[in-house]
């Protein structure tokens, strides 16, 4: 009973940081802040995932497995995200000090 | 009791990932991001999934945080705050609206599934065959030996597709200098490096050989192998290499094409990525041991970021 109760409490906070991490996608208008929530959406859906293989006593290493490989995708497009907005932001300011020195001659 | 523990520990990630989204600071929020990494192992240790708390401690909090962390000061250096517009008041609420409803419908969705282990049964009684003993890298190389071998292609294709966004006249040198710029920061984790690189490489070592049996693996392994490599970068003691050096490129490869080639030679057998019998447990661990070079190198060199002109490393260095 308790090992249902307690496989439960995870998935369902992984549940709300699902939610959570949507309600940051949207509202925070940065890049960076955006790859962050998107993490912490992934992160839910891995507690969801491990809560759920919860048995009586160990945790299924199915789910387990499955969440590993969730974790390494998720920091590879964190890195390609940062990578991209890095790259953006790197043009704009280029282009920032073109006009600038455009306007001075 | 246990009980009360972990619903403290999910107070306090909740806690922490509101933080790291709603915090004006972005570099707050990252700090808060690292907390909530770190709290979640613990929620993976709570659930008795050590391998996962392994992997989310060092990749989740460790790398992601580090990554970002670097994001943030290579976009202010270049002028740009990290502030977010505000949002309107509105906007929030029915965004607030939706997300809850979202959260409603996932919670009565969890709370339909009752939890259970019972692939685990089934998987414990195919171990023996593997002669290996941690049911994750049982299912991780041999049952489900297909999402692993497409996995390590995906952290090789994000390395290639962060490199391919590299400006012209940056290819094909090195990434910008991680190194500290105050000199005596420097000194110290230089210093501290030099100790803490082959520290991390007999970890690496160990934690792969010791994934067969108990927790720990490629994944594990890898990353503190580049956690080895990242500090020392950071402290100066060693460069990261250009990225047409071909030994480089041999080490980003040899896991996922050792990987790859083994799991061809299992169509002589009869299947794509089935191991011949007796030699499971030897060729496992051998691409583990590939996987996990080729990991750490991908890792340090995914936070490193993408090549940049020679000037730009100087500006960086400085």
């Amino acid at each position: 009973m308790e090992a249902l109760a307690t496989g439960h409490l995870f998935a369902l906070t992984g549940a709300v940081l699902v939610g959570l991490g949507l309600f940051g996608f949207i509202t925070l208008r940065h890049a960076l802040r955006q790859l962050l929530a998107v993490n912490v959406s992934g992160a839910g859906v891995f507690l969801m995932l491990g809560g759920l293989g919860r048995g009586a006593a160990t945790t299924d290493p199915f789910p387990q497995a499955l969440v590993i490989t969730g974790i390494v995708v998720a920091v590879a497009l964190t890195a390609f995200g940062a990578a991209l907005t890095l790259r953006q932001a790197e043009e704009d300011h280029a282009a920032k000090e073109d006009d600038e020195r455009g306007g001075k001659t | 009791m246990s009980l009360v523990f972990d619903l403290v520990l999910c107070l306090m990630i909740l806690g922490t990932a509101a933080a790291s989204l709603l915090m004006r600071s972005a570099l707050g929020g990252i700090v808060f991001f690292i907390a909530f990494g770190n709290l979640l192992g613990i929620a993976w240790l709570s659930l008795g999934a050590v391998n996962v708390a392994l992997a989310e401690i060092a990749i989740g909090a460790g790398v992601t945080g580090i990554l970002l962390i670097l994001a943030h000061a290579r976009l202010s250096a270049m002028g740009d705050p990290v502030e977010c517009e505000p949002t309107s008041p509105w906007m929030r609420a029915a965004v607030a609206v939706i997300c809850g409803g979202l959260i409603v419908l996932l919670s009565v969705a969890v709370l339909s599934i009752s939890p259970t282990d019972r692939m685990g049964a089934q998987i414990a009684t195919l171990m023996p065959a593997l002669g290996i003993e941690n049911p994750v890298t049982g299912v991780l190389l041999a049952f489900r030996a297909y999402d692993t071998l497409l996995e390590t292609f995906v952290l090789l294709g994000a390395l290639v597709a962060v490199w391919a966004i590299a400006p012209p006249r940056g290819w094909p040198q090195r990434p910008a200098s991680l190194a500290i710029a105050t000199p005596v920061s420097l000194t110290v984790i230089g210093t501290f490096s030099r100790v803490l690189l082959p520290a991390s490489l007999v970890m690496a070592a160990y934690l792969v050989w010791t994934g067969s049996d108990l927790p720990g693996g490629a994944f594990q392994g890898g990353t503190v192998l580049a956690g080895g490599i990242l500090v020392a970068a950071l402290g100066g003691a060693i460069a990261l290499p250009r990225a047409d050096d071909m030994r480089l490129r041999s080490v980003l490869v040899l896991g996922p094409a050792m990987f790859l080639g083994i799991g061809l030679g299992g169509i002589a057998l009869g299947r794509f990525l089935s191991y011949p019998v007796g030699l499971e447990k030897a060729l496992i661990v051998a691409i583990e041991y590939a996987l996990a070079l080729s990991i750490g190198a991908t890792l340090a060199l995914l936070v490193a970021g993408k090549p940049v002109p020679p000037a730009a490393v100087q500006e960086g260095g400085d």
